[in-house]
């Protein structure tokens, strides 16, 4: 007896047990026993690599994107999406909405997966060629059409709110090209950074960075989005941990700060009003 | 510099949405809401706080058909089923509802056509207006391969919420835009040409496009509408014995990939 409903995948099989078709007895990720080997032998990132790629990385590859996700790991509470998850984690809310909180303003189109996104689909169609990139950074969209997603409000992988590139991003950068191909997406960024960076009047954000560390690891860019999201998390958790224990008296609450522009004052209630 | 206007915003926001000036009173858009706005529907407050004035009753309740004729309590619709399996799990209904509402915004069904179909009513009359032809509209969105949302059906040949919707349309008085009669003529070409049927996405958009909705407030207004269809196929699975919503066999994982292999060859 089968099941009519059933779920196709090009990379993932389950063997079950004899006694019960519910359980697996065998799991294989691209052909490779997950139990029987890959979790004896791999590392996390070996491992993460396979997954999103298909074929056992090699060893450079692997330090590449643990490298990255060093970076990533925690970008601290300004960042949007773990300043999101510290506003879950400071109200005791579940730990789970605290990282919903951190995937779903993680995803933004201003320091998000969304523009890492549009990152790495112009690295498709621009390349190393640094005259497109200036042209392209300037109108990314794809077409006159609305989406969901807005129109870009600066050129993707910069930040419109900087001036000079913060030096943790400069050391992220100059260290993560030491593992990146030399003619590849990222020593081609920090050759031309200065450049580009003079042409907007504003800075590269770690964004640029990662999409082109992901370019140079054959990512495309929905491989390149998850990973993004993912690789932020453990900051955001820790973060929003934190606020749970401070409590939300050490929270900011900016009530004081919005000023209603047009505020008609108290509703005079009908009785007051007939005495007066 | 550029950074030096972020000091502006640091700890002020000038706005005239409304603010809670808590213990005392909440103002939305110039209005008291204890006061002045007790005796709203929530749906009809909700369009007032996204458009930021009150429509009026007819686009209210427009707008509540929307929101009535999509809250399916069927949990094989994707969103539902998350919801479902969130129930069959025992996480909580929060966490249930706000997983089912984010798979809502999808490229098959919910957002994405439902604000394609809007701005491409929008499209489709600013080149009516520059004197082209409505049929040349289509047929050239066609050419370049795009997808005409509200047109054809991932799942049915027909959509049971037309009629519905349309019947609704009469009695709140849109059932003459401009956008509407559009939506028809679109159908009835690429029917003629393609053997397409219109889905409600078109015909929700055409009337939307009627009432002058812009894509951000269409996409906001139309975000909570699988609630309805969700919290009841939460709750069912809840009720049942964990895990047992729709599980799955190991053989029902259909591999189609490379061989075993070995990690040290």
């Amino acid at each position: 007896m089968s099941s009519d409903y059933v779920y196709h995948s090009d990379f993932w099989l389950e063997e079950p047990e004899e006694a019960n078709p519910f359980a697996a007895k065998a799991c294989y990720c691209h052909g490779y026993d997950v139990y029987g080997q890959i979790i004896e032998k791999a590392s996390w990132f070996e491992y993460l690599l396979l997954m999103f790629k298909g074929d056992r990385p090699q060893p450079r590859e692997t330090v590449f994107l643990e490298k990255i996700a060093l970076v990533l790991a925690n970008l601290g509470p300004k960042e949007a999406s773990i300043r999101a998850a510290m506003n879950g984690g400071v109200a005791g809310t579940n730990h789970s909405s605290a990282l919903m909180a951190a995937l779903a303003v993680g995803s933004g189109q201003y320091g998000g997966s969304q523009e890492l996104e549009i990152c790495m689909r112009l690295w498709r169609e621009c390349g190393q060629d640094l005259e497109r990139w200036k042209a392209r950074l300037q109108a990314p969209e794809q077409d006159e059409r609305v989406d969901i997603w807005p129109a870009m409000e600066h050129p993707p992988g910069f930040d419109p709110n900087g001036d000079l590139i913060p030096t943790t991003v400069l050391q992220a950068l100059e260290f993560l090209v030491k593992f990146a191909p030399d003619d590849g997406a990222l020593s081609w960024l920090k050759k031309h950074r200065c450049d580009l960076e003079e042409f907007f009047s504003c800075p590269i954000s770690i964004t640029a960075i990662t999409a082109a560390a992901f370019v140079d690891l054959g990512l495309d860019q929905d491989q390149g989005s998850m990973l993004y999201l993912i690789l932020r998390l453990p900051g955001a958790a820790v973060h929003a941990l934190e606020q749970r224990k401070m409590g939300w008296k050490k929270f900011p609450f900016y009530s004081p700060a919005i000023e209603l522009e047009d505020d008609p004052g108290p509703v005079q209630k009908k009785g007051v009003e007939d005495q007066s | 510099m550029n950074h030096e206007r972020l000091y502006e915003t640091e700890a002020r926001l000038v706005t005239r949405i409304g603010k809670a000036f808590l213990t005392e009173r909440v103002v939305m858009h110039g209005k008291d809401l204890h006061h002045e706005l007790d005796h709203m529907e929530w749906l009809h407050l909700y369009l007032y706080a996204i458009l930021g004035r009150d429509p009026g009753k007819n686009v209210a309740n427009m707008l509540n058909c929307y929101w009535v004729g999509s809250s399916y309590p069927d949990p094989s619709i994707w969103p539902n089923h998350v919801a479902a399996l969130a129930g069959s799990v025992r996480t909580t209904p929060s966490l249930g509802m706000m997983a089912g509402l984010s798979i809502s915004e999808a490229s098959i069904y919910g957002r994405r056509p439902e604000v394609r179909a809007l701005d491409f009513f929008y499209r489709a009359g600013k080149w009516c207006d520059e004197g082209g032809k409505l049929v040349d509209f289509v047929d050239q969105e066609k050419a370049q391969g795009r997808i005409l949302y509200g047109y054809g059906r991932p799942l049915a040949k027909t959509d049971e919420r037309v009629a519905f919707t349309l019947d609704k349309a009469k009695e709140y008085g849109f059932s003459d835009g401009r956008h509407l009669k559009m939506a028809f003529e679109v159908y009835e070409h690429l029917n003629e040409k393609h053997g397409y049927a219109m889905n409600v996405a078109a015909v929700h958009a055409a009337l939307a496009a009627d009432m002058g909705f812009t894509c951000v407030e269409y996409q906001l207004l139309l975000s909570p509408g699988f609630s309805t269809g969700m919290a009841p196929c939460f709750k069912d699975a809840k009720e049942r014995p964990e895990g047992s919503f729709f599980p799955i066999r190991c053989e029902s994982i259909v591999y189609h990939g490379r061989g075993k292999r070995d990690w040290d060859e």
